[in-house]
Parts: structure tokens; C-alpha cells; sequence
């Protein structure tokens, strides 16, 4: 399902300000992601990517500007909240526990407790049901796994961070960020990874993909977000725009000609 | 996490080869329970070679050797909690130590610097010598989380601290414990041997702990602590009041190792638990529990324990000369931790 940019977006940050002393890293910077759209960050280092990302997902409070969840003005305080609100996030690759198997890697932070009196008194986990769900659920991704019970270290890089990305997807129920999903992997590897956020997408969550692999970017993005000295530059369409160009827009080598101005 | 990953993960695509089978051999549970088994039948079969009588395999050496462990054994499941976070409390035996005096003081001399003062109930001094305990384990849970110190540098502080005050309360053995606190010391009969209340507390500890570590939630987040800190911390596990919980748990095991201390020797010693820090550490790594965290199991450190009492035991039976067991349990933690730090290497 095409993403419908006439509804109102999922997150929506307008005029984000934040100084760290004297340097400015977002200047008066927007944003916004709507339903069923991968939306791709690129910028040069220094661009303020990390420091949106951090406003969006928590780990960093704004000095001005609004951010808004379907529409309602809301304040994240820390990660947990934003996570209580639906918003998940992808790390490059301190995700996962590697001693863990699958099913704990999943659960892990949300295990789910047996009925009754050994869940509520005792804290009994619910191994069963934890292992049908995460079963279910990567079966549905369709990210092939044959026995959940082994550990994540035994597992590939691509694999790992699949489980990573799974776990979110399991759990978002607003918006997924990921951090450059795919930069400790091999060619192979990524593409599981792509596979995975693709599928993702198409389940109807949106993806904020922050990546400086301008090809994965080209192929994944239905919109490609270029943040620039603390603000966003321009909105383009990967399909009008070649990679080239969204480099040297990035870097100000180039200037916007019919890219949406914003 | 660099350029490597992807050869390794090609390699971790193919069928399990001859080493992760040889591992598997030698990792925990099944390495150390394999181990006891051989120097079991090593110390059966020896006496029978040199046509002496089979003392080994009975029920009362066994009954022997699990009331050797019960106070160091008790002491490392605290130990084991603690390196499962990937720390390591130096402290453990003094804190028993300390204790097992001030309970002891205060049940047979009551408060007050001669005693006279103010009668405790015997009941009472032993709660209060608990809460003393968990109490220490408390204090290096705080200097761990809120002053983010090393775990081998904190507990090496109150190691030395525990050891001062254990002297400061007393530098005399102190006799005479009053019946409640000998209670542990009565035995019952199994199989016509007799074991001691306090070795029963010991393995009623071992399951209780193996159940919260594989069956509960914070047992898993135990493990996710001592695994990855900095993934643990981003899906919201407490991380903080985990490892808080864990030192304080250990801390009040520590107790029940005093309480069980007093019951064995019937007296409170300021001498005592000089060595048992080590002495839980080995129990643990010979167990398989891993000193990187994350990895092991309680039931191991039970086995680690049993290992260093049977070859104790076996030792002295064949006559041998005491300080070779040492001796042996010193190369033993070396070939541990080696193999640990191996599979750590492959990983």
C-alpha cells in the first residue's frame, strides 16, 4: 500500500532548535513521516541527523520546536517514553544479548509471564507462548530462522541485526528508526536486512532509515529526507533524483532546481 | 562487529564442526558434571587397586562431603550471582565472618561493651546478623551502580573494611552459642547416613536460585545484564536496580553462609572465612560459569564446589599430603578459565 501524504503524517517535528554551547546542531528543522513510507535521512556528518534522531526517539529533549504524534503535541523525557509511545529504535549493533537465544533476544525487557499466580506472584516467564509468538511473528516477516532456541552469537551479522530489527517491528506500534541498519554488514548480509525493512514497510509501519549507504537508500526510500547544516535542505523522490545529485545537494556542491523546496 | 563479520558468518552457516562438538563436551552443564564423574571413579577405583577397603563410595563420605561444601557453597551462589553480571565480590568471606561474630556476640553477650547491657534473643541476633549482611551487599551494590566503581576494587575496599570490624568486635573466638543457633547443626537420617540440617539448606538455596535465574524475569535480566550492559539498558531493563538487587541477595546468602558457619563450628571465629573468596570464585569457575558474564549456571557452581571437596576428600583418604589438593585445584582454575576464555576468543 502506497503511502497517502494528503493524511496527517505520523511524527511531525516543526522548528526543532538545539545548541550544544554555542554550535548549533538543528536550526529551526522539520520533519515529518507519514504512515506506509520508508523515509531516508542523509547528511553529512554534522548535519544534525543524530541530533533529530535523538529528539525523535528521546535520548535528547529539544530547547525549541514541537514534535507531534499523529497530530498531538507530545514530550519525550527519555527513551522509555518514547517507547511507551510506540516509537522504536534500530542501534547500529549494540542491540542484542549474544548469550540470549532468539525468543529471549525478542522478549527481551518484555518477557511475557505465565497466567495467574506464577506470573503475578512468582514472575514465572512464559517460555511457551514467547516461543510461539516469536515463531509466528518471523514467520511472517518471513525472515527464515530454524530453531529459535539457539543463541544469537551463533547467528550471522545480517541475522543479528535481524533479530534486532524483528524485535522492534514486533513492538512499534507507531514508527520504526533505524540507525544505519546495515553499516557493519556485507553485501549478503544487507540484503536480508533490506528484505526485512521492506517487509516492514509494507505491514504499514513507516521507517525513518538513517544510512550513508546512498544505493540502499536509493533503493529502499520513497522519500529521501537531506538534512543540512542543522536543517532540511529539500524532500526528494529517489525515483527523479540520482544518487549523485543527492550527494551534491547534501555537501552544497549543487543547490536545490526543482527538488520540493521546503 | 567490523570487516570480519561477514567471513564468520559464512563459516557459523556450516554444519557444526569438530570443535563446537568439543566444546560442547567441555561447556557447561555438561563439562563439570562429566569432570566430578571421573575423579569420582578415579577415587573408587583407586582403593581398589591398592587392595584397601572402599571408604569412597559410601553414603556417609558423600554425606561427608556435602557438609564440607555447604558453607562455601552457599557463599558462591551469591559469588555466582554477582560474576553472572559480569562482576566479583573479593568480600563474601569476611562479610560472613563479620557476621557470623556479631551474631554469635550478640546472642551469647548481648548489646553493650561487656555484654551485661541488653539481653538479644537468639532469634533476633540472627535477623539482625542477616540484615547485616544484605546490608554489606547493599553498600557494594551502591559503590558499583551510583559510583560506577570497578566490582574487584569495591569489594577489595569493603573486604578490608568487613575484616577491620570483624577485629574491632572481636579478636577472642566467642563460645557457647545458645541452642538456636546450633539448631542447624542437628542431622537427620538419609539412607543411614547422617546429614547435618545445614547441608540441606545449602541445596534447598542451590534450587531456589536455579529456579529465579532460569524461570523468572529478573533471572533473565541477570543474564541480559551480565551479556550486554548497553543493550540490556536500551530495552528498558533496570540495569541499575538489577545489579543493586544482585549485590543485596548476595549479601543476605553471605548471612545464611554465617548462620550456617556458626551451626558447623559451634562458635563465632574471627579467623574465619579468610580464604573463602577464592574459594567461591573457584566453586564458580569450575562450574563453567563464564568471568565475562552472562553465561553459567548455579547448578555448575554446585558441581565446582563438589569438585574442590571430592578431590579434598579423596585425597586425604589416599593418604595423600593435604596441600597437593591446593595444589590440583590451582591447575584446575587455570584449565577453567583458560577453556572460558577460549570459547570467549572463538566467539
Amino acid at each position: 500500500m502506497p503511502a497517502d501524504y494528503t493524511t496527517t503524517p505520523v511524527i511531525e517535528a516543526r522548528s526543532l532548535t538545539k545548541y550544544f554551547g554555542h554550535v548549533v546542531a538543528l536550526d529551526r528543522c522539520d520533519f515529518e513521516v507519514y504512515a506506509g513510507e520508508i523515509l531516508a535521512i542523509i547528511g553529512d556528518n554534522g548535519a544534525g541527523k543524530s541530533t533529530l534522531i535523538k529528539a525523535l526517539c528521546g535520548a535528547l529533549q529539544p530547547d525549541s520546536g514541537q514534535i507531534f504524534l499523529e497530530g498531538k503535541p507530545v514530550h519525550f523525557r527519555s527513551p522509555m517514553d518514547a517507547r511507551n509511545a510506540g516509537i522504536e529504535t534500530v542501534y547500529q549493533n549494540l542491540a542484542v544479548s549474544p548469550a540470549l537465544n532468539i525468543t529471549e533476544n525478542l522478549f527481551l525487557g518484555r518477557e511475557v509471564l505465565r497466567p495467574g499466580f506464577l506470573g503475578r506472584v512468582l514472575r514465572m516467564i512464559d517460555r511457551k507462548t514467547m516461543r510461539t509468538q516469536s515463531e509466528e511473528f518471523m514467520k511472517s516477516l518471513k525472515f527464515r530462522i530454524q530453531d529459535m532456541n539457539v543463541s544469537v552469537e551463533s547467528l550471522s551479522g545480517g541475522q543479528r541485526q535481524g533479530v534486532a530489527v524483528a524485535r522492534s517491528a514486533a513492538f512499534a506500534r507507531k514508527v520504526i528508526i533505524m540507525d544505519e541498519p546495515t553499516a557493519a554488514l556485507g553485501v549478503k548480509e544487507s540484503r536480508m536486512v533490506l528484505d526485512l525493512i521492506r517487509e516492514i514497510r509494507d505491514r504499514g509501519l513507516p521507517v525513518i532509515l538513517i544510512s550513508h549507504n546512498m544505493p540502499h537508500v536509493f533503493e529502499l526510500a520513497d522519500r529521501v529526507h537531506i538534512q543540512r547544516l542543522g536543517r532540511r535542505l529539500a524532500i526528494i523522490d529517489p525515483k527523479q533524483y540520482s544518487m549523485s545529485d543527492a550527494v551534491a545537494l547534501m555537501t552544497g556542491a549543487k543547490t536545490l532546481a526543482n527538488a520540493e523546496q521546503v | 562487529m567490523t570487516t570480519h563479520t561477514l567471513e564468520k558468518s559464512e563459516s557459523s552457516e556450516a554444519i557444526p564442526t569438530r570443535s563446537s562438538r568439543l566444546s560442547l563436551l567441555l561447556t557447561p552443564p555438561f563439562g563439570p558434571l562429566l569432570f566430578l564423574f571421573i575423579i569420582c571413579v578415579i577415587f573408587t577405583v583407586l582403593p581398589l587397586l591398592r587392595g584397601q577397603e572402599q571408604r569412597f563410595l559410601t553414603v556417609q563420605n558423600f554425606a561427608l562431603i556435602f557438609q564440607q561444601t555447604a558453607v562455601v557453597g552457599v557463599l558462591a551462589i551469591g559469588q555466582t550471582l554477582i560474576i553472572l553480571t559480569a562482576g566479583i565480590d573479593l568480600s563474601n568471606g569476611l562479610v560472613m565472618a563479620l557476621t557470623s561474630v556479631i551474631t554469635a556476640g550478640l546472642a551469647v553477650h548481648g548489646f553493650g561493651p561487656r555484654g551485661e547491657a541488653l539481653y538479644v534473643d537468639p532469634i533476633v541476633a540472627m535477623l539482625i546478623g542477616l540484615g547485616v549482611a544484605s546490608l554489606a551487599g547493599f553498600i557494594n551494590g551502591l559503590l558499583v551502580t551510583r559510583l560506577k566503581l570497578p566490582p574487584f576494587i569495591v569489594t577489595l575496599g569493603t573486604l578490608n573494611i568487613a575484616f577491620a570490624l570483624t577485629r574491632m568486635y572481636t579478636t577472642t573466638t566467642i563460645n557457647g552459642l545458645p541452642q538456636p543457633l546450633l539448631a542447624l547443626g542437628s542431622a537427620i537420617t538419609v539412607f543411614g547416613a547422617r546429614v547435618p540440617l545445614y547441608a540441606l539448606v545449602m541445596l534447598v538455596l542451590f534450587f531456589v536460585v536455579w529456579f529465579i535465574l532460569r524461570e523468572t524475569r529478573i533471572g533473565r535480566h541477570i543474564y541480559a545484564v551480565g551479556d550486554n550492559r548497553e543493550a540490556a539498558a536500551l530495552v528498558g531493563i533496570p540495569v541499575n536496580r538489577v545489579l543493586l538487587l544482585v549485590y543485596t541477595s548476595a549479601g543476605f546468602l553471605y548471612g545464611i553462609a554465617a548462620l550456617l558457619l556458626l551451626a558447623r563450628q559451634e562458635n563465632g571465629d574471627p579467623q574465619a572465612g579468610q580464604t573463602s573468596n577464592l574459594e567461591s570464585i573457584t566453586a564458580v569457575v569450575l562450574g563453567g560459569t563464564s568471568l565475562f558474564g552472562g553465561r553459567g549456571h548455579v547448578m555448575g557452581t554446585l558441581i565446582g564446589a563438589l569438585v574442590v571437596s571430592v578431590i579434598r576428600n579423596g585425597l586425604t583418604q589416599q593418604g595423600a599430603n593435604p596441600i597437593i589438593q591446593t595444589f590440583i585445584t590451582g591447575i584446575l582454575v587455570i584449565a577453567a578459565v583458560a577453556v572460558d576464555q577460549l570459547s570467549q576468543r572463538s566467539r
